[in-house]
């Protein structure tokens, strides 16, 4: 494992709405984009989910992986954290799974994993908030300033349902407010640091 | 609104785990951090303590605290014919090869209640195998073993249950695998008889049977790699020639010192078959 792959990590929650979103800012990414990505998505429970077949199949040339317990983390991977597990990280940059219950009804919680990463990752972690419907992921976005990360929001003007960034928006201060096509070219600036 | 949260140190999570060892006799120092750390930090919210030295003052002087902590501490979340792809796969692949044994012996290893172990037992007795199998179901906390013995599910559950059973490839009537009492479900008597419950802790208990098919899922998850490792060992050990051992959709082998010990029969709903080496 090189060092840069140890450094930074972005994870990028999102719920209703938050689909197109993520494909066009994936898709702005460079090539030699090496940040590892974690995506915490809600889906619904026990219905098998297209999600990480979709993003496969639209990006051929990026590894996209849902990642088994104990799975280590990849600076070339896109993860996904998978359907009905909370995804959470070890101090030996590790994945682990919980099969606890869900967190403001989601399993993944988006609170869960940013809890999880600020804590090993600290001020190497960026975590960004999409478009949805529910307010999971501001509770995570605290712990993530705590530990000195940095926070964004998709713009609430831009997203198909504000209520998800609007939320953390009005509790976390210090909070970065950006449309998708500038969240994009902020994971570009982290990946050229 | 306070922004700020407070969270509890990894030395005061050593500290804890040290302590529930010595006092209690529960070995939760090889469970990995993250979730761990996690469900400690809920314990204290939701049981109010105000700072980490009254947590540690009441686990220590209280036992019924501590009954509480081990409750909230192991996780209790399970459903019957939880993963139907997975019951659909052990009916086709598993079941076919473990009936040529005169008789069927299976370990649901961490069951929580129960009903996993319940739906096998309904998978059995489809198969025209229950009558020569014998189940057994254990787990770490005393309480779930009690609920388990007694077989009583709440009916409002069993609706979504009926679905993971029909998308399992059940065609039998499920509601004629149980009795609907009020607002329970007992289970039918003949799935009962076969199937026997018991306390068994996988950090500090040992082999105590030989099996045809152990399953263990969403267990290790909760472990690290080195007790992951321990634990497979006595799964390896616990299991007959080409016995078949089961684990969660998203749990793996791959990290395992044992990934060359076993075959992988279903890789997507994580069944091995271990082989002679």
């Amino acid at each position: 494992m090189n060092k840069s792959q140890k450094e930074e990590l972005v994870v990028i929650g999102g719920s209703a709405g938050s689909l197109t979103i993520l494909l066009r800012v994936i898709k702005k990414l460079p090539d030699d984009f090496s940040v590892p990505v974690i995506i915490v998505i809600h889906r619904q429970r026990n219905v098998l989910s297209e999600f990480t077949t979709i993003l496969t199949n639209a990006f051929k040339n990026k590894k996209i992986v849902e990642p088994d317990d104990k799975n280590p983390i990849d600076g070339s991977c896109i993860y996904v954290a998978p359907q009905n597990y909370h995804l959470l990280i070890e101090t030996d940059y590790t994945f682990s799974l919980d099969y606890s219950e869900p967190v403001k009804f989601s399993r993944p919680s988006i609170d869960v994993t940013l809890e999880s990463a600020a804590i090993v990752y600290k001020s190497n972690l960026t975590a960004i908030l999409l478009s949805g419907a529910n307010n999971d992921g501001t509770s995570g976005l605290i712990s993530v300033v705590q530990n000195g990360g940095a926070i964004i929001a998709q713009d609430p003007e831009t997203a198909e349902f504000a209520a998800m960034p609007a939320s953390a928006i009005s509790t976390v201060p210090g909070i970065v407010v950006l449309s998708p096509d500038e969240i994009a070219a902020y994971l570009t600036g982290i990946n050229s640091k | 609104m306070s922004v700020r949260k407070v969270e509890i140190k990894e030395e005061e999570i050593e500290e804890i785990l040290l302590l529930v060892n010595r006092m209690y006799g529960y070995d939760f120092t090889s469970y990995s951090r993250a979730s761990m750390q996690r469900r400690i930090a809920r314990f204290m919210d939701d049981a109010r303590f105000k700072n980490f030295s009254e947590f540690k003052f009441s686990l220590v002087n209280d036992t019924s605290v501590f009954d509480y902590f081990l409750q909230r501490i192991t996780v209790n979340v399970t459903e019957m014919f939880r993963d139907p792809q997975f019951y659909t796969a052990i009916r086709k692949q598993v079941l076919p090869e473990i009936a040529s044994y005169p008789t069927i012996k299976i370990w649901h290893a961490g069951c929580s209640s129960g009903e996993e172990v319940f739906s096998m037992a309904i998978l059995l007795h489809e198969a025209g195998l229950l009558k020569r199998s014998k189940i057994y179901g254990t787990d770490i906390n005393p309480s779930n073993i009690e609920k388990a013995k007694k077989g009583i599910l709440p009916l409002e559950v069993m609706k979504e249950y009926v679905a993971n059973y029909i998308h399992s490839g059940g065609e039998s009537d499920f509601a004629s695998y149980y009795t609907a009492r009020y607002e329970n479900a007992i289970i039918r008597k003949d799935l009962r008889e076969k199937v026997f419950f018991s306390q068994h802790n996988l950090v500090t208990d040992q082999v105590f049977n030989e099996f045809q098919l152990i399953l263990c899922r969403n267990v290790m998850i909760y472990f690290n790699s080195q007790l992951q490792n321990k634990v497979i060992q006595l799964f390896y050990n616990s299991l007959s020639t080409f016995g078949f051992l089961a684990l969660g959709i998203k749990e793996s082998l791959l990290f395992s010192d044992f990934k060359n010990k076993f075959e992988v029969i279903g890789s997507h709903e994580k069944i091995f078959k271990r082989i002679q080496l």
